[in-house]
């Protein structure tokens, strides 16, 4: 069985029908994806399916990954930040670095990206490979994952010269994207339901993490998924937790993070937890391994509600990861959770623990409104935020590109 | 669509989002921004929501009215704005006039509506569509009762909504490819009061679907062939 028949089980046969129909005019066409990492990372998660998906549709789609030193990827640890609004200062040298590194692997690629008819550049690290690509012949777009609404300016002010003279970049949202003198595709990012951080799993398997957790899976269970970081607001779900197990004292929390050893801020925000927490049994805070996919979607299975209780978030996709696991989010109204979660259909949006204690005693009353919210929430992420959408839309504005820049494109 | 008794081409599309960098914080930018946008985006926050999946039946057809209602609290011109039929005027820069005129009136009925500061700005995107061929034709009306539930939310908008900013009649093409079938009027005159605005596109497939199954007969259609 190939992967479209895979996924045809799960979004519909008319989906992938009409994914067959939109290839058509792309058939032998070549498509080039480039990142920075074949493994680990949300991009590379997508592309490793994206790829192969593209290719079944006749697609002659491709991937090549940029390599480079430990000074190429402290400055694009940099850009990164620096897209994200902190103040940065990159090195002169780390820039030079970046445009040798991006100068040698056009040089390796030089074949492949120079003759195919569209180019992805995904992310700061792999962009400044087209202007060292001058007799490129496609289509070359960039793909920004990042949240660039308010970036750093120096840093903007830097990466701008290479990405403004792509033919399209694309943002997850409006409010991400940067003026730029080429049209900005708008295309929210999705989540791979047959990835081990989404696929169904086994009672067993579920069942064998609250036992290793010490979590009592006859008692209600609010999760919280994130690492430890003050916009993410941990501190603010214990105190929602503590409010709304005044009426409801068997509740359980569940705080799930990565290990924060690499930074100095989340060991600070963590320790805050620690002690918001004191020593209340019921409130398990796990770090776990950055591979744990299995364990976080066991937890996410288990619980009755999630909550990601953000002040600050980019797009959110713990919250689409919950929601297709059918469960209700308690959001904070910020960010890309507005997009997902619609207040009181796949969950309620929040401003304060006192507004999230509230949702949790009204909900968890509910059982049928924790059903019904969570039914909703996994259709709302089936038609809008799997991977076969993210591919509908990458196929569409590839076939606008090479159709020109007209609004209306009538193929056949 | 033509209004012989030729086949119906079974089309569908993908709409893709693009933004425009242009945003309005209040009520007067909302305003100066309509006289320079693009009709394609005025066309996107008409129709484009439509695309989007919803539970519940729309409060406001289209984004400015939601905005209005939303970030600046006003329903009186909310209301105003969600009433507008753009398929009662004769083209999108009617649409943009019409918009344009409820915002002076309203502003110069309530002029502190000039100084509200919305809870989220208005961001207006346009889109680009992209129309292709299904290998699906119909030959026969009735044969259409058995395809319209197998059709994708998109073949839908694509033949009753869109259809209608293509047609100078403002007519889906359902009903535009039946006037090559005098005998089924009665048909046409029912899809006629069907009314998309409100309802997910989910729910307008099966509108219009109980309607051609109706009208044929279930059983009857059930036996069609769709070639």
């Amino acid at each position: 069985m190939g992967m479209l028949d895979e996924y045809a089980h799960i979004v519909g046969e008319d989906v992938i029908h009409q994914l067959r129909q939109l290839a058509r005019p792309l058939a032998g066409k070549r498509v080039v994806h480039v990142n920075s990492t074949r493994v680990g990372g949300g991009v590379a998660e997508i592309l490793d399916k994206l790829v192969p998906l593209t290719r079944e549709l006749g697609i002659d789609c491709q991937w090549e990954v940029v390599s480079g030193e430990g000074d190429f990827y402290a400055c694009t640890k940099g850009m990164h930040n620096g897209l994200q609004g902190n103040s940065v200062r990159i090195p002169e040298n780390l820039l030079r670095t970046y445009e040798e590194t991006n100068a040698q692997n056009a040089e390796r690629l030089r074949g492949q990206l120079e003759s195919a008819e569209v180019v992805f550049i995904h992310d700061p690290q792999p962009a400044a490979l087209l202007h060292y690509c001058p007799n490129r012949t496609g289509k070359w777009i960039w793909r920004c994952h990042i949240d660039a609404s308010h970036p750093y300016r120096p840093v903007w002010k830097y990466l701008r010269q290479f990405v403004s003279s792509f033919d399209a970049s694309i943002f997850s949202l409006p409010s991400f994207a940067q003026p730029l003198p080429n049209p900005q595709y708008i295309v929210p990012p999705s989540i791979d339901p047959l990835s081990d951080k989404n696929v169904e799993l086994p009672a067993e398997e579920v069942a064998a993490v609250c036992t290793r957790f010490g979590i009592d899976p006859q008692r209600p269970l609010i999760v919280q998924v994130s690492r430890y970081d003050r916009f993410k607001d941990p501190v603010g779900v214990i105190h929602a937790y503590r409010m709304a197990k005044e009426y409801l004292p068997s509740l359980q929390l569940v705080l799930a993070g990565g290990g924060a050893s690499d930074d100095p801020e989340g060991e600070v925000v963590l320790e805050e937890v620690r002690i918001a927490a004191a020593d209340d049994p019921d409130i398990h805070i796990l770090l776990l391994p950055a591979d744990a996919h299995r364990t976080i979607n066991a937890l996410q299975r288990q619980a009755d509600i999630v909550l990601q209780k953000s002040t600050k978030e980019g797009f959110g996709l713990t919250v689409t990861e919950a929601m297709w696991k059918g469960k209700p989010v308690i959001g904070g109204d910020t960010g890309g959770i507005r997009l997902q979660v619609v207040d009181h259909h796949t969950g309620f949006l929040v401003n304060t623990p006192e507004g999230a204690a509230l949702r949790i005693r009204y909900l968890l009353r509910q059982p049928q409104k924790v059903e019904e919210m969570g039914w909703k929430a996994q259709q709302f992420v089936r038609e809008n935020f799997l991977l076969t959408r993210q591919l509908r839309e990458y196929l569409t504005l590839t076939v606008a590109l090479l159709h020109g820049a007209q609004d209306r494109i009538e193929l056949g | 669509m033509s209004d012989d008794r030729s086949p119906f081409a079974v089309k569908d599309c993908a709409l893709i989002a693009l933004a425009t960098g242009k945003k309005a914080h209040t009520l007067n930018e909302l305003r100066d921004a309509l006289y320079a946008i693009t009709t394609d985006s005025i066309y996107y926050h008409f129709w484009g929501g439509l695309l989007h999946p919803r539970f519940e039946e729309r409060q406001y057809n289209n984004d400015f009215a939601s905005w209005v209602r939303h970030a600046l609290h006003d329903s009186t011109l909310a209301e105003r704005l969600a009433v507008i039929d753009p398929t009662t005027l004769s083209d999108a820069e009617q649409l943009r006039s019409e918009l344009i005129e409820l915002l002076e009136v309203r502003l110069d009925e309530a002029p502190f509506l000039a100084w509200v500061r919305a809870v989220k700005p208005f961001e207006f995107i346009r889109s680009q569509i992209v129309v292709f061929a299904t290998d699906r034709a119909i030959h026969e009306p009735r044969h259409l009762a058995e395809l319209l539930p197998q059709l994708s939310t998109s073949a839908i908008f694509y033949h009753f909504i869109d259809a209608r900013r293509r047609s100078p009649h403002n007519e889906d093409d359902f009903r535009a490819w039946l006037v090559g079938f005098a005998e089924h009027d009665a048909l046409r005159h029912r899809l006629a009061g069907v009314d998309p605005y409100f309802v997910p596109l989910t729910e307008l497939r099966q509108q219009l679907s109980d309607i051609f199954a109706d009208y044929f007969g279930l059983a009857e259609a059930a036996h069609g062939h769709v070639g």
